[in-house]
């Protein structure tokens, strides 16, 4: 018998809140973004570089990314959770996306304060 | 109890070609693939952002490889993926606020989703050639 936290379902009022933040989120920095876009078009490296300058773009960017980590992951749980009835083999599925998203993550921040 | 023994014995998969999918049941499933396809693709997103940023040249062999059709190509079908899952999206947070839950409705932004998405990798496409 599997329990109801191995299954992958542990908060379900809180994911589906958290998706809907995040969706929220990544969509008003989309429009930011086009608006960005629109005002000054990247046309090389430089003004696409001058474009990631500002702090608050970079931390825009971050809270884009990182809402998109944990939507993904709320959202290919949910996949897994329809889709692959082997409990075992989902666990292992969740601890793939978990790593990758991790990795995802830690490379997000170190694009956007890295050296460039 | 024959009852429950009949209802133990009813399919319990439908077969998914058989299934002839409402408007809203096509963009629900949409919503879902391209969900999937974004979450496949963001190392590649993420690898494409580094490199655009890294240097000049980084930036240059960037632009090159998007001169080619089949690149554009792909990176139309990344952006559709992105635009429908994001219309999709807006149309779940409308349901949600219990705005357009009749079947009318609900068709009615099921359509305007899919064209949405559509028109808007259209209008990348032309930005784009």
């Amino acid at each position: 018998m599997v329990s109801y936290h191995e299954s992958g379902a542990n908060h379900p009022l809180r994911d589906w809140l958290v998706q809907r933040i995040t969706a929220t989120l990544m969509a008003v920095c989309t429009l930011g973004f086009l608006a960005m876009l629109v005002a000054a078009p990247p046309i090389d490296h430089s003004s696409w570089r001058q474009l990631f300058l500002p702090p608050w773009v970079r931390l825009a960017a971050l809270l884009f990314l990182f809402s998109a980590y944990w939507h993904a992951w709320i959202g290919v749980r949910n996949i897994c959770m329809d889709y692959v009835g082997n409990v075992r083999l989902r666990q292992i599925l969740y601890a793939l996306v978990i790593g990758a998203l991790t990795a995802y993550a830690a490379w997000t921040v170190q694009i956007l304060w890295g050296k460039w | 109890m024959p009852a429950n023994i009949e209802a133990a014995r009813r399919p319990k998969y439908l077969n998914p070609l058989r299934v002839r999918l409402p408007l809203p049941g096509i963009i629900s499933i949409l919503h879902r693939v391209s969900g999937a396809l974004l979450f496949l693709a963001l190392p590649l997103m993420l690898y494409a952002f580094q490199q655009s940023l890294a240097s000049p040249a980084a930036f240059a062999a960037f632009k090159t490889a998007l001169g080619h059709w089949y690149s554009k190509m792909a990176l139309l079908a990344l952006l559709w993926t992105y635009f429908h899952h994001l219309c999709a999206g807006l149309r779940h947070l409308a349901l949600d606020l219990h705005i357009g839950v009749d079947l009318r409705s609900a068709r009615r932004s099921a359509r305007l989703t899919l064209v949405t998405g559509i028109a808007l990798t259209v209008l990348a496409a032309v930005l784009l050639w």
